[in-house]
């Protein structure tokens, strides 16, 4: 298997959704392969950081503002 | 995520109800709706037109014409997605025009070899996080996200922040479920290989 081979498989296997013939030879792949660890890995955070890190929080002010202002135009509708 | 009801021998999610209410006129039940889902529309719009104005903007537009539009849900798709879709294409809009009528379609800048294949090879600490407080950090995810095209950003946003499904995702976008796989993966390498810049471990012993 070739690097590029198991980077076409890299979102299936970090969700783990290869059957298991392919996921041995993702596995045996990683073995001999240093730089599609690190990239899988490393990927693998990066989906995990984005994931628990809240970037755009909607403060409850304004968010109270807002549905108050959505409301009363959906009365008026 | 709210329970699902039976009704009969089918189930019903709660939002299907709500918006059975809010059709008959219900403007309570459709308040339930926009609290329960208002942030998530929130953060969606933000991500994609990267301007708080039009993201507010974007909240208000997307929840009024979901109401208007409430006799045209089938049913057949979450009340979620349905919304989202909505909020994605307004969210669209306001980048465009942003862009003093540029186009810009979720099929922009798709066509880069970017993030094809990882070159930045250098790996990062186990915690790499932990080298930067929480609002230098917040500012470093929210750049690196900003410098993906719209299409490759929306798409990571609704998979991996909002948690939709591929087909959910295929389903919003109106994209086949390979176009949205191809997005997804490619973004996740582009961001990998930018967040590399700050998250590598000192030496670069992971290339050769």
């Amino acid at each position: 298997m070739t690097c590029t081979e198991f980077i076409a498989q890299l979102d299936d296997l970090l969700e783990e959704k290869v059957p298991p013939t392919l996921k041995a030879e993702l596995e045996e792949h990683l073995r001999g392969c240093e730089h599609c660890v690190i990239t899988m890995n490393t990927t693998r955070k990066t989906i995990e950081i984005y994931r628990s890190h809240e970037l755009y929080e909607l403060p409850e002010t304004l968010r109270v503002r807002l549905q108050k202002a959505i409301l009363a135009k959906c009365k008026k509708c | 995520m709210p329970d699902i009801q039976t009704q009969g021998t089918e189930e019903v999610h709660p939002d299907v109800l709500l918006v059975n209410q809010a059709r008959e006129g219900d403007v309570q039940a459709f308040e339930k709706l926009v609290k329960q889902y208002d942030r998530q529309v929130f953060r969606i719009a933000q991500h994609i037109t990267q301007n708080r104005e039009d993201a507010e903007d974007v909240v208000q537009d997307a929840f009024l014409k979901a109401y208007e539009k409430l006799d045209q849900f089938q049913g057949n798709s979450k009340f979620y997605t349905w919304l989202v879709r909505i909020a994605v294409n307004e969210s669209l809009m306001r980048l465009r025009k942003r862009r003093t009528g540029k186009m810009v379609s979720i099929d922009e800048d798709v066509e880069t070899d970017e993030g094809s294949m990882p070159r930045d090879l250098a790996d990062w600490g186990p915690d790499p996080e932990m080298q930067y407080g929480q609002s230098e950090l917040a500012e470093i995810l929210r750049k690196t996200i900003q410098g993906l095209p719209p299409g490759f950003r929306t798409v990571f946003v609704l998979r991996d922040v909002e948690g939709l499904s591929t087909e959910e995702t295929a389903e919003t976008l109106g994209l086949s479920v390979p176009a949205v796989k191809s997005r997804l993966l490619r973004a996740r390498l582009q961001l990998r290989e930018r967040l590399s810049r700050y998250f590598r471990r000192n030496k670069r012993d992971g290339a050769k």
